[in-house]
């Protein structure tokens, strides 16, 4: 597959699998933490034991699950793509996890906050179309 | 000021590792047979390069600082604000892998950044 299309077409499918699972594994860890409790009081003497939760958790298994999907995608598409074209592509992951830490965590979004993830989207749709490559194939 | 040094390691870390990451793949080659075998193969191949085992140690550091900042703070503060991930990328693919970055990606980032100042300023 060299054909324009047909870098497109496979650039595409791995997107699409770093868009459902990347968001999904994030929003996993972050139930799995929170389950755990805050860092904050988190002093050298007590790491062992909430890595010890962290290990038992298994939301953070299936969210590390989830993002080595994830990274797997990302690392075939890294292989043909410029890394500052894949990146902001695949940013369309930040509204989906916004809408699941809303609707399935229900964390608190203010109206400043929904805006500030609009414009990040946006921002990426201005990044978002140009050429997957620019640098000469060897 | 915690949770602002957990982040700052979420996103230049992370950036830096997927910037080496990027530089070992590029060595690989383009995949092009997207068989089990085969894919396996590819990541095999990278693991042997240098680059591949830097960039995961930095991505694994990322990855710890990502989980502590998010027994902190809601996922959906935590992952928009790691878009500065994308500032750091256009210029590190500029800078480290000599990626042409147009004006229009500059815009971009550049409208990220002021969508993640407004997440900051809207989180409490």
């Amino acid at each position: 597959m060299t054909s324009t299309a047909g870098l497109h077409f496979k650039t595409y499918c791995m997107l699409l699998i770093m868009i459902v699972f990347a968001p999904l594994g994030n929003v996993m860890l972050g139930k799995g933490m929170k389950n755990i409790g805050a860092a904050a009081t988190w002093a050298p003497s007590e790491l062992p034991h909430v890595a010890s939760r962290v290990f038992m958790s298994g939301y953070i298994w299936l969210g590390v699950a989830s993002l080595l999907t994830f990274f797997v995608a990302y690392m075939l598409i890294l292989s043909w793509a410029d890394f500052s074209y894949v990146q902001p592509a695949s940013s369309v992951a930040l509204l989906v996890v916004a809408l699941l830490g809303y609707f399935y965590l229900g964390e608190r979004i203010s109206r400043l906050h929904w805006a500030g993830i609009v414009v990040i989207c946006l921002g990426v749709f201005v990044v978002g179309n140009t050429p997957p490559r620019t640098t000469e194939v060897h | 000021m915690r949770e602002a040094l957990l982040l700052f390691l979420v996103v230049v870390s992370g950036t830096g590792g997927e910037i080496c990451v990027t530089r070992a793949m590029k060595h690989v080659g383009e995949v092009k047979d997207f068989r089990p075998l085969a894919v396996v193969r590819v990541i095999l191949r990278a693991m042997k390069l240098p680059w591949m085992w830097i960039g995961i140690s930095m991505m694994a550091l990322a990855f710890f600082s990502l989980l502590a900042v998010l027994s902190i703070e809601n996922v959906s503060f935590v992952v928009p604000v790691t878009a500065l991930n994308y500032a750091a990328g256009a210029l590190g693919g500029k800078l480290f892998l000599g990626e042409r970055v147009t004006p229009r990606r500059w815009a971009g980032v550049l409208i990220v950044c002021i969508g993640v100042t407004l997440v900051w300023l809207g989180k409490r």
